[in-house]
């Protein structure tokens, strides 16, 4: 915590990892992101939840500058991982994302094996120096990914020969091999049927003790499951940021109630 | 989930590096970046230049075969020097005596010696004695007038006048000594002789082999017409009415996959191999003459059958199935709801994929030697419009090829001029197409 | 009577007939179209489509037929003491058939009488003569024979045409009756005229199966003849291609190695210069380009594919051959003396590379970006950079259908004709040295089949045999380019 701002650490204790102030995101002439803060801490898993279109996709990929990939997109605001503006000019993308991992709504891995789905990450950023160092890491990220046991076998087979539950964990590990900070996860088990959604979910939880995992997600169920602390975000605004039991049980704003309920979304 | 419970790694400690400073690591990789994207670059930049280089050494090398030089000389000739000259034993070499002499003379008359070389003069002029008495056997009246006679220059000084040829370059040979420049030096001071447009190079006939200066492309490009006339009648209706079948009619069994295939096949197949296909069915099989614009149409339309019957049937596949199923559900026959109503709503698209197709096959040279259609002087145009189908003629990239298989240089020239004939030909088609294209495009 | 008057005749007949079977429909219903099963101008066109479908069928059929049978005919009337020695019987008949058109031209002319011209016991001498003043024959050596059979040939043309013609008329008739009988309120004409033009439909999308069986059989029953003439495992497997010049065989040496040798050589060098230049532009175009960029840069790539190879193959020979001696030839700027002439692998393959530049992009481009968004996102995801992405994840997945383009792109340089026609020489040579000419199959083809020796002989049946390999070797790769292309494309879709 060099000179940023001294943040407020709130109810448990927890760090604050990234901390979002006034953030607005224009897609050309659209408003999407307006005005949103939020602080997200370290060591929690953070639901994003709201209709669809509302945005938490968006802004989740502010956080990770995945949307530099867009070119009509534009981020206005402060968002500070640890205290240090991911915005800045001086960041280079490529650095940030290998601290704020991703995974995405379909499971998408590299027409690759599966050892080297997961080597690509710490090859590339050269984490490994040898050849067992990356065998370490590849089981280790592996096992982190609840995977080890399926697939410790059939190592060089191509990763695209699993199944969609299982890809989409060899994802989450593939992310969690370049041992990033944090972790954002794009829907990750909309494509994914209820047992392989369940595997998916288990693993989230075990992946709070040494990550803050954000996750976007259309079923607040999981929302309620995985998470401790809940934003409700709608039109582009985020409506309400609160422990996840306060939010499924009694949240103030009514738009939130409405949602819960399945009035609205 | 047991295997991440027993997870025996246990997390190493958090890296603290900061964002804003770039590591070693990362720089190395960004230049690697930039050194990918300048690959790339580079690459846009190499095929950009090639196309830079063929348009400048075409456009040098071909503008000369627009222009011709000519020397003008002014002189009278009376009844008495044509009686003369008609009472000799050989004509034509008196008349050329007489225009040798008025050459000299309007020479000195500029203040310029030169020799009076009969021979010279020839290489310089061409045979002037057999243009002169023509011209007054045709026109008797001009005799006692003074005329401004005209006369082209040969291949050779028309290098020399445009810069192909040099002092230091030439060679003596029977076609030009390096003293004869030394009259067409004298000629340029004097100022009879000039450049001017070479109309019949657009609309003249090819010449023989070693009077390059006499070629022209009118003739091959009247046959390339009556092929593409051949291509257009034949290709359009097959190819419409084959897309068709394939895409609206055509059930899903072995004869259709068999039809698909041959045609995405017959696409990539060599265009010599039609040109094969040409010389044994259509002119050994069919006995059809040689060096027919009507074979060559045929085999130009075989070749682009593939590719006019792949871009209609993406026209046809861009009209949405919603107009078809309002067609049928008034009652109309699946016949009537694609002639009415897809066939229609697919033509701008047809149209450009068929001028696209013409195109290419108005360039398509291998074919068109196979079947004869090269080596040929036309003699004179199609008489008939018909006879225009059948008759012996050349083509216009087959023309071009002729004139550069030949060993006098002064064909290249008419050569690059031929190819700047033919590319604004297909320039105005590819425009055309473009042109159709944005007009009637409809996006669904 | 000329084949254009039956046509129109035959045309007029249809008019009639689509006008009779539309007001007969019409009339039978009573005037009110309402009564009839179709609309009233289909009873027309099935009347129409049952005259014009059939006559001018049996005419074309006729057509074709009718010079083979009458070649036939008259062969058998030529003894066998009238073919000279090494030629063949295909040589007389192409006399008697120049002769034959010789005298129908004369007497359309007015030189000749008819009479004079189908009189078989003419005096020969003056009848030639009169050919020759009219400008019919060039050959001296008319024989009384040749004269009578092309006679014959004239007399058979000309019954043939008759028949034919009174046939046609015939069958039209026929077709008009049957039509306009047909026409009544309940006879289905949509249905039929439906069925009709499906079968022509049928038809027009058969041409690509008749032509695909027609170069094969052209090729293969000329090559057949070919390896009756000259030993296939000689051909196959000789490393000497010389041909000798007198067109009568024997001599010559006819294999197709050198050949071959020439063409892979060329298509190596050329495809050196266009997969990297291709490839990397199609990356650019598709990964870093913006639209600007793009929107100016892949058209003018494409120019290049517009370009007809003549045009190449003049550039060739007098821009790039010219200035590649300036550099590698003697007391050229490298001052090495490696290039002789013009003419050479190096010239002909980088002008073909260019060629295929744009060939090798626009295909690669298409392929790189049917390469799922959430593949690029993947890899962005964990910190990758764009170089790092296209080079370990895009160019992976798109592999196949790359390589299936290169394989596209590979059949293209083998087939193609007039730029080694014109830029790689006409030596045939197994050599390495890339700035010495060679030549290809494709060359070898052109230079085969215009040369002026007769159709019979092995150094021009031979090019069809090298048409069969070339047509097999761009076969091959094409089909396995478009399986590999066809399953790339299935995989993302």
């Amino acid at each position: 915590m060099y000179d940023a701002p001294k943040l407020e650490t709130a109810l448990d204790q927890q760090d604050i990892k990234i901390s979002a102030d006034k953030v607005q995101v224009y897609y050309g002439e659209t408003h999407a992101i307006k005005d949103v803060s939020v602080e997200i801490e370290d060591k929690t898993v953070t639901a994003f939840i709201g209709p669809s279109g509302c945005g938490k996709s968006t802004f989740l990929r502010t956080l990770n500058r995945m949307n530099d990939t867009i070119d009509i997109c534009r981020v206005q605001g402060n968002i500070l991982l640890d205290g240090e503006d991911i915005y800045h000019a001086k960041v280079d993308p490529v650095q940030l994302r290998a601290k704020v991992g991703m995974v995405f709504q379909k499971p998408n891995p590299f027409p690759k094996s599966i050892y080297d789905n997961i080597a690509y990450g710490p090859r590339i950023h050269g984490l490994a120096n040898s050849k067992a160092d990356l065998d370490v890491i590849v089981e280790k990220s592996l096992r982190r990914g609840a995977i080890w046991d399926e697939v410790k076998d059939r190592l060089h087979a191509p990763g695209t020969g699993l199944s969609g539950g299982q890809q989409q964990r060899l994802c989450i590990a593939r992310a969690v091999a370049t041992e990033p900070e944090v972790l954002l996860m794009d829907e990750p088990c909309s494509a994914l049927d209820p047992i392989a959604t369940a595997q998916v979910e288990e693993l989230i939880d075990e992946l709070r003790k040494n990550y803050s995992v954000v996750i976007v997600t259309h079923s607040m169920q999981q929302a309620a499951r995985v998470s401790q602390k809940t934003a409700f975000f709608h039109l582009g605004n985020l409506v309400e940021y609160d422990d996840t039991s306060k939010i499924f049980t009694n949240p103030s704003d009514e738009r939130t109630e409405s949602y819960i309920t399945g009035r609205i979304g | 989930m047991s295997d991440a419970t027993i997870d025996p790694v246990t997390q190493p400690a958090p890296k603290r590096s900061s964002l804003h400073q770039t590591d070693a690591r990362t720089r190395k990789r960004n230049a690697a970046e930039k050194r990918f994207k300048a690959y790339g670059i580079c690459a846009i930049a190499v095929g950009i230049f090639f196309l830079v280089v063929l348009a400048v050494s075409i456009i040098r090398s071909g503008l000369p075969a627009f222009t011709q030089t000519v020397v003008s000389v002014e002189f009278t000739m009376t009844q008495d020097q044509f009686d003369a000259a008609e009472g000799e034993l050989f004509k034509t070499k008196a008349y050329s005596a007489f225009f040798n002499n008025a050459l000299v003379e309007t020479l000195k008359e500029k203040g310029l010696e030169v020799e009076s070389d009969a021979k010279a003069f020839e290489r310089i002029l061409g045979k002037t004695g057999g243009t002169l008495r023509e011209f007054y056997r045709a026109n008797p009246d001009e005799l006692g007038k003074e005329v401004d006679f005209e006369l082209s220059a040969s291949s050779r000084v028309d290098g020399y006048m445009n810069g192909r040829l040099t002092r230091d370059n030439m060679e003596d040979s029977r076609f030009l000594e390096a003293a004869d420049l030394d009259i067409v030096d004298a000629m340029i001071t004097a100022g009879i002789i000039k450049e001017t447009f070479n109309w019949n190079f657009i609309t003249g006939a090819d010449s023989g082999v070693d009077n390059p200066g006499g070629a022209g492309i009118g003739a091959s490009v009247v046959g390339s017409f009556f092929m593409m006339l051949v291509v257009l009648c034949l290709s359009l209706p097959i190819g419409v009415a084959a897309s068709i079948y394939l895409e609206e009619f055509a059930p899903q069994n072995k004869f259709t996959d068999l039809i698909e295939v041959n045609i995405s096949n017959l696409a990539a197949v060599p265009s010599i191999v039609f040109g094969i296909l040409g010389l044994a069915v259509f002119i050994q099989f069919m006995h059809l003459p040689q060096s027919a614009p009507l074979v060559g149409g045929l085999v130009l339309t075989l070749m682009t059958l593939p590719t006019i019957i792949i871009s209609t049937r993406a026209s046809l596949k861009a009209v949405p199935p919603s107009i078809r199923d309002a067609a049928l559900g008034l009652g109309a026959s699946r016949m009537q709801a694609v002639f009415h109503h897809v066939l229609p709503l697919a033509m701008p698209g047809i149209l450009t994929g068929t001028i696209i197709g013409l195109a290419q096959a108005l360039g398509e040279t291998a074919p068109l030697l196979l079947i004869g259609m090269v080596g040929f002087v036309a003699r004179g145009y199609p008489e008939g419009f018909i006879s225009g189908f059948t008759d012996p003629n050349s083509a216009m990239p087959a023309q071009i090829y002729t004139w550069a298989a030949r060993a006098d240089v002064g064909f290249y020239e008419k050569a690059w001029g031929g190819i700047i004939i033919l590319l604004i030909f297909l320039l105005t088609m590819n425009i055309l197409a473009v042109i159709l294209r944005r007009r009637f495009e409809r996006r669904w | 009577m000329p084949l254009s008057w039956l046509v129109i005749i035959v045309l007029a007949v249809s008019a009639v007939g689509y006008y009779l079977g539309r007001s007969r429909a019409l009339a039978a219903a009573g005037g009110n179209s309402r009564d009839l099963h179709s609309l009233p101008s289909y009873y027309g066109a099935n009347v129409l489509m049952k005259i014009i479908v059939p006559a001018f069928g049996v005419m074309v059929i006729w057509l074709l037929a009718q010079p083979l049978i009458i070649d036939r005919s008259v062969a058998s009337m030529i003894p066998p003491s009238e073919i000279d020695e090494g030629a063949s019987i295909g040589l007389v008949m192409a006399e008697v058939n120049r002769t034959a058109e010789g005298i129908r031209n004369a007497v359309a002319e007015g030189t000749m009488s008819r009479e004079m011209a189908e009189d078989g016991r003419a005096e020969f001498v003056d009848f030639t003569q009169r050919l020759k003043d009219a400008g019919q024959i060039v050959t001296s050596n008319l024989s009384a024979t040749i004269v009578r059979a092309a006679q014959r040939t004239n007399e058979m043309v000309a019954a043939g045409n008759m028949y034919m013609t009174a046939l046609v008329l015939l069958i039209a008739a026929a077709g008009l009756g049957w039509g306009v009988k047909e026409a009544k309120p309940l006879f289905r004409a949509r249905n039929v005229v439906e069925q009709g033009i499906r079968a022509l439909l049928i038809g027009a999308a058969s041409i690509a199966i008749l032509t695909t069986i027609g170069i094969v059989f052209s090729l293969a029953f000329n090559t057949v003849e070919f390896f009756r003439l000259y030993n296939a495992w000689d051909f196959l497997f000789g490393v000497e291609w010389a041909p000798s010049f007198s067109g009568r065989g024997g001599s010559s040496s006819l294999g197709v190695i050198p050949l071959l040798w020439g063409t892979f050589y060329i298509s190596i060098v050329a495809l050196a210069v266009a997969i990297p230049v291709g490839l990397f532009a199609a990356i650019y175009l598709s990964e870093y380009a913006s639209p600007k960029v793009r929107a100016f840069a892949k058209p003018m790539l494409e120019i290049l594919a517009g370009i007809p190879t003549i045009v190449y193959g003049l550039f060739a020979l007098l821009t790039v051959g010219p200035l590649l001696v300036e550099i590698f030839g003697e007391g050229g700027w490298l001052g090495v003396n490696w290039q002789g002439g013009g003419r050479a692998v190096m010239t002909a393959g980088i002008v073909m590379g260019i060629m295929l530049i744009p060939f090798v992009s626009s295909l690669s481009d298409d392929i790189i970006n049917a390469v799922p968004q959430s593949m690029r996102d993947g890899s962005y995801g964990i910190g990758a950079t764009q170089s790092e992405t296209i080079r370990q994840v895009v160019i992976p997945a798109a592999l196949p259908g790359i390589v299936g383009a290169i394989l596209l792109a590979a059949s293209r340089a083998i087939g193609e004709t007039m730029i080694v026609v014109l830029g790689a020489g006409a030596a045939a040579r197994l050599s390495l040295n890339p700035f010495e000419a060679m030549t290809t199959v494709t060359a070898k083809i052109v230079s085969q089949l215009t040369g002026d020796s007769d159709f019979a002989s092995p150094e021009a049946l031979v090019a069809f045999a090298l048409g069969m390999t070339l047509f097999i070797l761009t076969l091959c790769l094409n089909v396995i380019a478009l399986v590999i292309v066809r399953k790339y494309r299935e995989q993302y879709d």
